[in-house]
């Protein structure tokens, strides 16, 4: 059931490197530039809507235009002009998507060969379906069959408002309402394709669910859009990477994860972010504002959100859990790397509702070169959390003296007897432990690899096994040229 | 060829250039195993340090040459790699970092310098196993993070270990008999001499004759204030036992 080492190794390296340069020429049927409500209308007609979506996003749209994007994260930016992007691009011919991996584009197949993950190939990674969006349209998708068979939906996102219109109607935005927050927001109005998961009752999915996420169109804002439900007593392990090309435009990507988990239903999520963070001084660099929340709805049901963020220019990224139901659970392990010009305002919010609720959190961040990166989190005890906790550890690891660290933690507390703690290092490799590995005959760059990744083995051994050993390759190859 | 030849050896601490060491000779013959003794303070670390090319120490002058090669010419990673070994006095610690995963990169670093593929993950675990063994050092402490909680005898015994698994041509050993209980004293140092062959050579500094009573050197060097101020065999570590260093107080001066 695992895939053989070699796919796995050569998924490590594919995603690895920004060695590639390449930007694949298929040619796109792009709306015009610019964001108005024809575009809003164009994004769904071309996705064959049914009205109450168009409304939806309509009225997303012009909750938007009374938002201003918000100013509180410690990152700075030059002002983004969203009349300056296109809101959608298609591959050729999105009416007549393929069957099979046989009527991919073959262009398409070369640029998944390029990053190291043919498709073909992918079929050998046993356990590991694939809905490999390119661009803003999902062209492939393996392995439904087999999901469908246990009755697990696996598929983009545009492709269940077609199929299973009730259950999106009835979850989406139920988690991240449509008004939520500006990126949400803009995301709610123009989002173009994404996942969507639906695990039955009682279903433990075998397999891990994966996607493979991939910016391949000039100045094309990205707008994933993933719905995940998992109805009572169902378990599934979802996995998102993603790698991009060497470009120079930056690159706007508002992406919103909606979870749901029912009585006693666990998801786990996990990530790979690895945008393309721009050049030393971050030009060109991915602009990644994310919008990720679980809703644990029912009883003794658990969300657990990793995540390593080794790229983009810019992170805003906040995977939160509201504990609904009694007894459920929310756990965020992360690991955020910056280097060079990169900046990082990553964390979570843990907002406990039921009684018994508990949190665990645990946020491992790495700086270098220049980069700067704070830790924002929120844990809320609303006045029903009974007797609800929360573990909170925050250790910032710095690498060299020009770069950054800060903790903001926001702890509110509704209910004496809930319980919160809160725990927050932040050290310097120090040049006994490096000595030490150097006369070890280890080099100074691997060095730096392994203790970082000893400093963040807690997180990454919840990762699972593929998604492990690419993230500890990551974390080598982000933090390259940090020493000496 | 000498294996390892010191030749008028002087460093300074780069921060401040307090000179440390004031012109150090000696040579070590492929075979040889020589111990340096000397009281606290006098340099015997830092001479092990510099040749393992710690930074924090500027070399003022003399030359350190090894297998023919200027040892001081290469970074301390390429030193470690040509076959310096230093098991540390103060062993550091690595969270998070398995002792058998640190072994294993340490290893593959040396056969990727040399052009060699990556050790087989069962010859290395055949090899680890009967290294701990013989060392007596549990297999549980080589899953733990490096160091990490080791106590003091433990962790002189994780140097020593690694030190077999990394097969260097010249062993620095700094004080690996302190902190060592009288049994372990005797597994070390039957770990350390089962290491002694005719192509390596070893440095061992030590406070304790008794130590030489295992590992028994060819020739003891007394280092006071950064100079070698007498060479002998090894009835010159007896010799210390029974006077101390006052004797050399004058000749420090
Ligand atoms: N990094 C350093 N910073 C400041 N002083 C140092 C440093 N390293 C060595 N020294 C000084 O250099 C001198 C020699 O130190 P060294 O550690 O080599 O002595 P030693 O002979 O090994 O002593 P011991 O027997 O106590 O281990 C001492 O005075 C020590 O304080
Ligand atoms: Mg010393």
């Amino acid at each position: 059931m695992v895939a053989t080492q070699e796919t796995v190794e050569r998924i490590a390296e594919a995603t690895g490197r920004y060695k590639y340069g390449f930007i694949t020429d298929i040619d796109s049927d792009k709306a015009p530039k610019g964001l108005n409500e024809d575009i809003v209308r164009f994004i769904s007609a071309k996705k064959d809507e049914p009205d109450w979506l168009l409304e939806w996003r309509l009225k997303a749209y012009r909750h938007w235009l009374t938002m201003r994007e918000p100013s509180w994260a410690k990152l700075g930016y030059p002002p983004i002009d969203y009349q300056d992007a296109y809101y959608y691009a298609a591959p050729k011919s999105p009416e007549d998507a393929p069957k099979s991996l046989d009527e991919v584009d073959p262009e398409l197949l070369r640029t998944y060969e390029k990053l190291g993950i043919p498709l073909r190939e992918q079929e050998m990674l046993a356990g590991v379906a694939v809905d490999a969006v390119f661009d803003s349209v999902s062209v492939a998708t393996t392995y439904k069959k087999k999901l469908e068979d246990m009755g697990v939906i696996f598929c983009p996102i545009s492709e269940a408002v077609q199929r299973y219109p009730e259950l999106v109607q009835r979850y989406l935005g139920s988690v991240v309402p449509y008004s939520d927050n500006f990126f949400a927001t803009l995301n709610s109005a123009v989002f173009t394709d994404g996942s969507f998961v639906y695990v039955p009752k009682g279903l433990r999915c075998p397999m891990e669910l994966s996607t493979y996420f991939r910016i391949n169109e000039r100045n094309t804002g990205q707008f994933e859009r993933t719905l995940i439900i998992a109805d009572e007593g169902s378990y599934v392990s979802y996995l998102e990477g993603c790698t991009a090309p060497q470009r120079d435009e930056n690159q706007l990507h508002a992406a919103v994860v909606e979870l749901v988990t029912m009585d006693d239903a666990e998801i786990k999520y996990s990530t790979v972010q690895n945008w393309y963070p721009g050049d030393e001084n971050g030009k060109g660099g991915i602009y990644n504002f994310v919008t990720k929340r679980g809703a644990c709805r029912g009883r003794d049901s658990k969300i657990m959100w990793t995540q390593v963020e080794t790229g983009s220019a810019i992170t805003w990224k906040y995977p939160s859990c509201i504990l609904q139901g009694d007894n459920s659970v929310g756990e965020f392990y992360s690991v955020a790397i910056t280097n060079n010009a990169q900046q990082a305002d990553t964390g979570t919010k843990m907002i406990h509702i039921g009684k018994n609720t508990r949190s665990r959190v645990i946020s491992k961040g790495i700086a270098a070169g220049r980069a700067d990166q704070t830790y924002r989190g929120l844990v809320r005890m609303m006045p029903k959390a009974e007797g609800a906790r929360n573990y909170t550890q925050c250790d910032s690891l710095l690498i060299g003296d020009r770069c950054g660290a800060h903790t903001v933690p926001y702890i509110e507390t509704r209910n004496p007897t809930a319980q919160v703690e809160h725990e927050a290092t932040t050290s310097r490799i120090s040049d006994d432990q490096l000595f030490y590995c150097l006369q070890r005959g280890i080099p100074q760059e691997d060095a730096v690899t392994l203790i970082v990744n000893g400093f963040c083995k807690e997180v990454l051994q919840t990762l699972p096994m593929e998604f492990a050993v690419e993230a500890q390759k990551l974390v080598g190859v982000s933090l390259e040229g940090s020493v000496g | 060829m000498a294996l390892l030849e010191i030749t008028d050896l002087h460093a300074a601490l780069e921060d401040g250039g307090k000179p440390i060491l004031k012109g150090v000779s000696l040579t070590i013959r492929p075979g040889e195993v020589h111990a340096v003794m000397g009281p606290n303070g006098a340099g015997k670390s830092t001479l092990s340090n510099v040749i393992a090319g710690r930074p924090g120490f500027v070399v003022t002058g003399g030359s350190v040459t090894y297998d023919g090669q200027d040892l001081l010419a290469l970074d301390a990673d390429a030193r470690a790699r040509a076959g310096v070994f230093l098991a540390f006095q103060y062993p550091v610690e690595i969270p998070g970092v398995a002792t058998a995963t640190f072994l294993k990169t340490a290893i593959n670093a040396r056969r990727k310098a040399a052009g060699e593929p990556e050790i087989e993950a069962l010859e290395f675990l055949k090899r680890m196993k009967a290294n701990a063994k013989a060392l007596g050092v549990v297999e549980d402490m080589l899953k733990r993070p490096v160091n990490v909680g080791f106590s003091g005898g433990e962790k002189k015994r994780a140097e020593v270990l690694q030190m077999a698994m990394l097969e260097p041509r010249l062993c620095l050993l700094d004080e690996t008999d302190s902190g060592l209980d009288i049994d372990a004293l005797r597994v070390v140092a039957d770990g350390v001499n089962a290491l002694r062959g005719p192509d390596r050579g070893m440095l061992v500094i030590t406070h304790y004759q008794r130590l030489l009573d295992y590992i028994v050197p060819d020739v003891v060097h007394v280092l006071v204030d950064g100079r070698i101020v007498k060479s002998g065999d090894k009835a010159l570590a007896l010799d210390l036992e029974a006077h101390g260093y006052a004797q050399f107080a004058g000749a420090a001066a």
